[in-house]
């Protein structure tokens, strides 16, 4: 089987991703270090989710693609921002999430926003998908870049605890 | 000074800046004042003014100014660390200050006793300009560097009519404007 980070990464560079804001979760660790190696890509490191699309919507008024990486806590940071400025706008970004409090979850504490999660992205409408193997998240971030690009919209990177 | 003419006075100096307005009376009055395809109004995300702005430093050439306000960057105080370790090189964040939500109703906000430029200065922004009556970007025009610019102005919003632009054309126009050229 693939490793999860490669593959992750792999998918952003095949679909051109060229803009990533990050805020950490010890999931995202390698696939961070992999964005802020790369040369070609933009990596900033922001203190809070709602910030960092902000700078991805402002990013791409600027041209590029772009793409976030966080935990799916992050989420609900930034519900505001995903329904008064992307989905009012129009504005595409691929979310790679994290998304804790999923089986396997050893910290009790993650697991009301990690239920909560699914029905703050149906609530906002926001496409997702839920990749349970690498094979599958290289086909599936292709799929998500496809249809944020058509539509100009937000689309969700569901992945679990069991991915990585 | 009322929040319109420092706008105005602003932007009489700009030349092909970008600009990106802060939400409610501040993007109405920048409309009325002049109307661009350089200026992307914002209708919501309240807080968001000075990360679209860093974004779209990061993303292309041409200088941005971003017109926030004070009740503004407190939302999303982290916005100026964010900056200020990213060090964009064509990014002018002005602020607005009247010391109050001015487009809901002039309630005090915090930047009534807490002085913004001591807080950028803390952060480590070196170029840092105060105007209270006079506003002078030559010197401001002639960095190349992240620059924090505090503009007092007096409480209240001008009598000027809602952008009646939707949405997605103010962002396809700027787009035009930043890319298609
Ligand atoms: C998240 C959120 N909270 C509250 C509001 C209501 N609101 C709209 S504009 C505004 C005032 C903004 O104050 P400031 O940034 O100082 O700008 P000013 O109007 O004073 O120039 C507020 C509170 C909002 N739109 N969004
Ligand atoms: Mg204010």
């Amino acid at each position: 089987m693939k490793d999860s980070s490669q593959t992750i990464y792999q998918a952003l560079k095949n679909a051109g991703i060229n803009f990533v804001v990050s805020l950490p979760c010890v999931n995202l660790g390698k696939l961070m270090e992999m964005v802020e190696c790369d040369i070609d890509v933009i990596h900033v490191p922001v203190n809070r989710e709602e910030e960092g699309f902000g700078i991805c919507a402002g990013a791409y008024l600027g041209g590029k693609k772009t793409a976030i990486l966080m935990q799916n806590s992050g989420l609900g940071n930034s519900v505001n921002v995903l329904a008064s400025l992307y989905k009012l706008y129009k504005i595409p970004i691929i979310m790679i999430i994290s998304h804790r409090g999923t089986e396997g979850e050893f910290m009790n504490a993650q697991v009301p926003m990690g239920e909560a999660t699914t029905g703050v992205l149906d609530a906002l409408e926001i496409t997702y998908f839920n990749p349970k193997t690498p094979e599958d998240a290289l086909k599936l971030i292709s799929k998500a870049v496809t249809h944020a690009d058509m539509e100009s919209v937000p689309v969700g990177i569901l992945l679990e605890i069991s991915f990585w | 000074m009322e929040r319109i003419e420092a706008i105005q006075k602003i932007t009489e100096q700009l030349n092909d800046e970008l600009i990106i307005c802060n939400i409610g009376f501040p993007s109405r009055e920048l409309y009325a004042v002049k109307d661009s395809p350089n200026n992307f109004y914002m209708l919501g995300s309240m807080g968001m003014a000075s990360s679209i702005g860093l974004g779209l430093a990061l993303a292309q050439k041409r200088r941005v100014v971003v017109l926030d306000g004070d009740g503004s960057l407190l939302m999303n105080l982290g916005s100026l660390v964010t900056i200020f370790n990213q060090k964009p090189n064509n990014l002018i964040l002005v602020i607005l200050d009247n010391g109050c939500y001015g487009s809901t109703g002039s309630q005090c906000s915090y930047a009534s006793t807490v002085n913004l430029s001591r807080v950028a200065e803390a952060v480590g922004f070196k170029n840092l300009f105060l105007f209270w009556n006079e506003i002078d970007f030559s010197e401001i025009l002639n960095i190349n560097e992240s620059i924090f610019v505090h503009v007092k102005v007096e409480k209240g919003n001008a009598d000027v009519p809602v952008i009646d632009i939707e949405p997605e054309d103010i962002k396809s126009r700027f787009i035009e404007e930043v890319i298609g050229r």
